[in-house]
């Protein structure tokens, strides 16, 4: 039961609500709210982040994309940086929900609430990305692939920190990025699978790839093994196929009434790699 | 449980109310002041038809805090026509036929006019991602897309 609701100005007025023991962050709250009418919210005050100037950015910083834990996942997904210099993310971003949830919903919400295929979580891992977590005893990066604690549970806990903004290097000359998703349908629908490849192309060869799938595990799984099998070889179908079907063999999809049969995703899972790759590598240019 | 303080414009209206903490944007339109445009229909931001536009964009009434529209300028269905004069969309879904039960017309009409203010010339795409969080059970969504398609050319005259 909500006892109160406190709208923070600064990101240090939100750590001081969190103070007292009994409260927890919301930002857009599109699975918060629904978990509070679910019963499953244990903390009786809300500290609304979202109007939080300092949260708010999408820039260039060095060699860096920094996104602001405020930045929903609409304002993600029309960034022209975001679309230049980290394709996958928009992809990713765009593919959630709809309209009127991802004016809402937060990239760093879909972060922090650690469901095992979020699209945006799932395309940062493949870009290396970090989220900073601060909390009364200071601040770190961390890297969001290790932000797993176990199924829906992340490491950062809401109700004592809060992740500020997440950053990754945007992509160069050479490397590219793509996302695929299988999914009922084009709206409003939970990936049965969902793929994201970040990789560096030079000379007609990978100098390194990122390959993030789920919903293999309880948490966004990299496939490590294909992701060597790629690395320091010259591109060719064969490879292609090689690291995809190594890629499977690192997933362990289960039999799943809302994600789909073990047997079928398992049967998918290698294309979604390969044109995940593929796309990859064309947009390396 | 005290209640909190909240402003907020309303179809250019200045609302000064108070809410419960957890209540949501769509309990404070149907039961404080009851407008009853927003429809209930999942109440989990799975059908749309709860939408109204929330600073320019559309969003689930059903599952954004009341508290969070502190300050914010909101348009619902009330507010879409002008007195008597109806909103080309409000037209055009009637001449279309693209209104069955009316269930989640409201919110297939905000989230068109959400579209239009931004863009008179969408294609028939950006119409389709534009009401993709806009559930109907009846129409087959059809019809509705032609009455966005032909608002939009009647808006550009």
């Amino acid at each position: 039961m909500i006892n109160d609701y406190m709208i923070a100005k600064t990101v240090e007025d939100a750590l001081t609500a969190l103070g007292n023991g009994n409260a927890k962050i919301i930002a857009g709250g599109t699975d918060l709210m629904i978990d509070l009418k679910d019963g499953k919210v244990e903390k009786e005050t809300l500290v609304d982040i979202t109007g939080i100037e300092e949260i708010k950015k999408l820039e260039e910083a060095g060699e860096y994309i920094v996104i602001g834990a405020g930045t929903t996942h609409q304002q993600v997904m029309e960034s022209q940086l975001i679309k230049e210099k980290a394709k996958v993310l928009a992809d990713a971003c765009s593919t959630v929900g709809s309209m009127q949830v991802r004016n809402t919903a937060t990239l760093a919400g879909n972060v922090v609430n650690a469901q095992p295929a979020a699209d945006g979580a799932v395309a940062l891992v493949s870009l290396g990305a970090e989220a900073k977590v601060v909390d009364a005893g200071g601040e770190s990066y961390e890297l969001i692939e290790n932000l797993y604690e176990g199924l829906t549970k992340s490491k950062v806990d809401s109700s004592s920190q809060m992740v500020t903004e997440i950053r990754f290097p945007a992509l160069t000359e050479g490397q590219g990025s793509a996302y695929m998703r299988w999914a009922k349908r084009e709206a409003l629908a939970l990936p049965m699978l969902c793929v994201a490849v970040t990789l560096s192309v030079k000379n007609d060869a990978v100098e390194w790839a990122r390959i993030a799938m789920a919903p293999v595990a309880t948490r966004p799984v990299r496939a490590k093994e294909a992701e060597k099998v790629l690395e320091g070889q010259k591109l060719t179908d064969e490879l292609i196929q090689q690291a995809a079907n190594k890629a499977v063999e690192e997933a362990n999809p289960r039999d799943s009434l809302i994600r789909g049969s073990r047997e079928i995703r398992v049967a998918i899972l290698p294309n979604l790699v390969k044109r995940a790759i593929r796309e990859a590598v064309e947009n390396a240019g | 449980m005290a209640k909190k303080k909240l402003t907020l414009t309303i179809n250019g209206n200045l609302i000064e109310t108070a809410v419960e903490p957890g209540d949501t944007l769509l309990d404070l339109l149907r039961e404080e002041l009851r407008m009853k445009g927003a429809k209930k229909g999942c109440g989990k931001g799975e059908c749309g038809a709860c939408t109204v536009i929330m600073n320019g964009k559309t969003v689930n009434s059903c599952i954004v805090p009341a508290m969070q529209a502190m300050d914010s300028e909101i348009t619902t269905i009330e507010g879409v026509a002008k007195g008597e004069e109806l909103h080309p969309l409000q037209q055009t879904f009637l001449d279309c036929g693209a209104v069955q039960c009316g269930f989640c017309t409201p919110g297939m009409i905000l989230s068109g006019k959400a579209l239009l203010d931004k863009n008179l010339n969408p294609t028939s795409e950006e119409i389709r991602q534009a009401l993709a969080g806009n559930i109907c059970r009846c129409t087959g969504f059809v019809k509705i897309e032609q009455a966005v398609m032909e608002a939009a050319k009647i808006m550009r005259k």
